[in-house]
């Protein structure tokens, strides 16, 4: 007997939209099961974990603090994948991003230079990081080289780009020899939105960056082209598609977002450059962006509930004493559950049980 | 939820109200910690978290303890925070990167006492505190010097910080004191731990030739693989003699119990002051483990110069220091290099033919 996925003649909309829900359930139901099994509470561990987070203030500022860089990118992201064109670099770009941004900052590091510091800085963020997603677009279309492996690679590139500039260069020569520049100044700060919060502009950029690619996907005749380049390639030859013009814009868009997240994070959170500015938030993007979908809205919703799940993860260690794995899995549980879902929902399941002929 | 937030609000209160008159000796002091690894690294953050069961051991009913591991020092200051909401009174940050995040949060929370792990920034509720682990790298450097064979010794450096620099240049002087000839080989691992990487940098050292191995990362992988080619090294941070019994010469072994014992009765007692703790063998907040898997003289000798080191009769930085161009460092301590320059230390000594990745 084996288990056999036919696809389903006609997918229910009502289905499509409840399966994310189903999926939550599931995961938390799976949790809770082996939350159960080691001698904890589930319910506590459901309130720590997503009902606190949800209810204070205080987290809730944090929770869209940390999903500021994974939205930026995750739509940017999701220009490529709609194109079917997989750029898996946007650590790197998001690095570089920072870089380019990062230098402005440094260059006018105790001068009194005006508010036209910041602004600059950002625009540094989204050329740096676009030009450095265009390196795999070109390489693609000029060479024809798979640009997984070559926007991949590219972020250890960048990654030990930054290391050089934070040890070498960019050191500040009164931080004990460490590997970090020196402090930004207010002018190439990133402001809070309120006094005394952290969610600073950023977020506000994200929020813009979600609702022009609502815009853009659903109403113009680029949004149009991408998904035609993706899903039937020739057909957009024929409709006169140049698929070398596409894949050049939606690197260098998506290069730009992740450009724009990496100063965002570096102006308003960390205000410095140092060899580490992301737990890895250009990988987690991917899974934000297929989480949501690709759908603008879709990915909002995801990456506030990644965010959760760190956030939820942290409280859980400090309030419950549950370890770091568990999130660990958790997060694993979901993702897999969103999937199956997904899948469920537009196959059907058959067994089939070996008769006859063979 | 809510109500628990009411009666913190209130326990909140009552301790104001309290400390304005007496002392508050029957609260329970909730104590936090932040790991830049996880808890089973058996290195750094393992040792780490032995010290805070030693506080709860010390302290039983009068204190509880916290740690969230694994903490992604670009991303620390939320969970820092979220230690400072949730009642501690008193937080440790365990890594060098923690040292801005500490100190923004710490300026936040004026009532509660931090202690930051290796880092120079302090505040009037923020303390340091690191511990001389260059003067137990003397000791294997001599101990290295002596059991060699091929003349080389190896060494998998985390990052070339100063902490790190200073500890291959002790290791490389006490090797020297007793083998004038020996020569020294450094691997960079770019991770405080990540098994995979330890482990091929070390088997990279010990196919280049070299027969003993220390290093500064924060896994047992280096010393696993010496003991796999029938190699010596040294454990570090913890005695890793369980995970290379024949290999392991002695361990480095930080001992972080007495001081969070000692700091957390200064909270409880009411005597905490923001200070700068740099404590070595002496004060056995560096402790050896026991010399084995070596020859009776060298064991003396390795004893011989513990006991000098803790008595001050060797300085492992004694002036002269000649630097890798063949001039002399300034001399800016009593006899011997200052702590400044201990603490900011990059350059390499002469007879290290390496170059620091800057």
């Amino acid at each position: 007997m084996r288990f056999e996925l036919t696809p389903r003649t006609t997918v229910s909309p009502v289905a499509r939209a409840l399966a994310p829900v189903a999926a939550f359930i599931t995961a938390f139901l799976i949790a809770g099961v082996v939350i159960w099994l080691m001698g904890r509470s589930p319910i506590a561990a459901f309130d720590v974990y997503v009902l606190q987070p949800l209810s204070d203030p205080w987290s809730l500022q944090e929770l869209l603090v940390k999903a500021t860089p994974l939205m930026l990118i995750a739509i940017g992201l999701s220009y490529c994948f709609r194109a079917n064109l997989w750029n898996i670099g946007a650590e790197g770009q998001y690095v570089i991003g920072a870089v380019f941004g990062g230098w402005l900052a440094l260059r006018t590091h105790g001068t009194d230079a005006g508010a036209w510091v910041l602004p600059a800085m950002l625009l540094l963020g989204i050329i740096g990081g676009a030009l450095y997603g265009l390196i795999p677009a070109f390489l693609k279309i000029r060479f024809g080289v798979n640009e997984i492996l070559t926007s991949l690679m590219l972020v250890y590139v960048a990654q030990l780009f930054l290391d050089y500039l934070s040890r070498g260069p960019w050191r500040d020569p009164k931080g004990f020899n460490f590997p970090q520049s020196v402090t930004f100044d207010p002018a190439a700060t990133l402001p809070s939105i309120m006094e005394g919060s952290r969610i600073h502009w950023g977020a506000i950029f994200a929020l813009v960056a979600i609702v022009i690619t609502a815009i853009i996907l659903g109403r113009t005749l680029f949004g149009y082209r991408l998904k035609l380049t993706g899903d039937a390639p020739r057909a957009a030859r024929f409709a006169g598609f140049s698929s070398k013009a596409t894949t050049m814009a939606v690197f260098a868009i998506s290069g730009g977002l992740a450009g724009l997240a990496g100063i965002v994070e570096v102006s308003g959170q960390i205000g410095q450059l140092q060899p580490s500015i992301s737990p890895g938030y250009g990988f987690t993007a991917i899974t934000v962006a297929y989480l949501g979908r690709l759908n603008p809205v879709g990915i909002l919703i995801a990456a506030l509930v990644v965010a959760l799940t760190f956030i939820g993860g942290e409280s859980a260690q400090i309030l419950l004493k549950l370890p770091l794995d568990l999130t660990q899995a958790f997060q694993g549980i979901l993702l897999l559950c969103v999937l199956a879902a997904d899948a469920l929902v537009s196959y059907r399941i058959r067994f089939v049980t070996r008769g006859g002929g063979k | 939820m809510f109500s628990k937030t009411i009666m913190g609000a209130l326990a909140g209160a009552a301790a104001l109200a309290l400390s304005a008159g007496a002392a508050s000796a029957q609260q329970k002091l909730k104590v936090g910690f932040i790991y830049v690894g996880p808890v089973g690294d058996h290195g750094w953050s393992y040792q780490h978290d032995q010290g805070r069961k030693a506080v709860e051991k010390a302290f039983g009913d009068k204190v509880e303890t916290t740690y969230v591991e694994s903490v992604p020092e670009a991303d620390s200051e939320r969970a820092i925070e979220q230690l400072a909401r949730t009642g501690h009174g008193l937080i440790f940050t365990t890594s060098f990167g923690f040292m801005e995040p500490t100190l923004k949060v710490a300026k936040k929370y004026p009532n509660i006492k931090f202690e930051h792990a290796t880092g120079f920034k302090r505040a009037p509720n923020l303390s340091t505190y690191a511990a001389k682990f260059h003067e137990g790298r003397y000791i294997i450097g001599q101990i290295a010097g002596k059991m060699t064979k091929s003349g080389t010794i190896g060494y998998v450096g985390a990052f070339p910080i100063p902490e790190v620099i200073s500890g291959i240049n002790s290791y490389f002087l006490g090797a020297q004191s007793v083998n004038p000839n020996v020569k020294i080989k450094v691997v960079w691992a770019n991770s405080w731990y990540d098994p995979a990487k330890e482990g091929d940098a070390a088997k990279a050292l010990l196919d280049q030739g070299v027969d003993v191995i220390a290093q500064h990362t924060d896994s047992p992988a280096p010393i696993q693989a010496a003991e796999a080619r029938g190699k010596f090294g040294f454990g570090q941070a913890s005695d890793m003699e369980r995970f290379a019994p024949k290999a392991q010469l002695t361990a480095i072994v930080d001992n972080w119990s007495d001081y969070y014992v000692a700091r957390t009765k200064a909270v409880l007692d009411g005597t905490w002051k923001s200070e700068d703790t740099w404590g070595g063998l002496a004060a056995h907040m560096v402790v050896m483990s026991p010399y084995k898997n070596m020859p009776d003289d060298v064991k003396k000798m390795a004893e011989e110069t513990e006991a000098a080191i803790k008595s001050g009769k060797v300085n492992p930085f004694k002036c002269p220091v000649i630097g890798q161009d063949g001039k002399e460092i300034e001399c800016k301590g009593n006899g011997a290099l200052s702590d400044e320059q201990i603490l900011g230390m990059n350059f390499y000594v002469k007879g290290i033919e390496d170059k620091i990745p800057q």
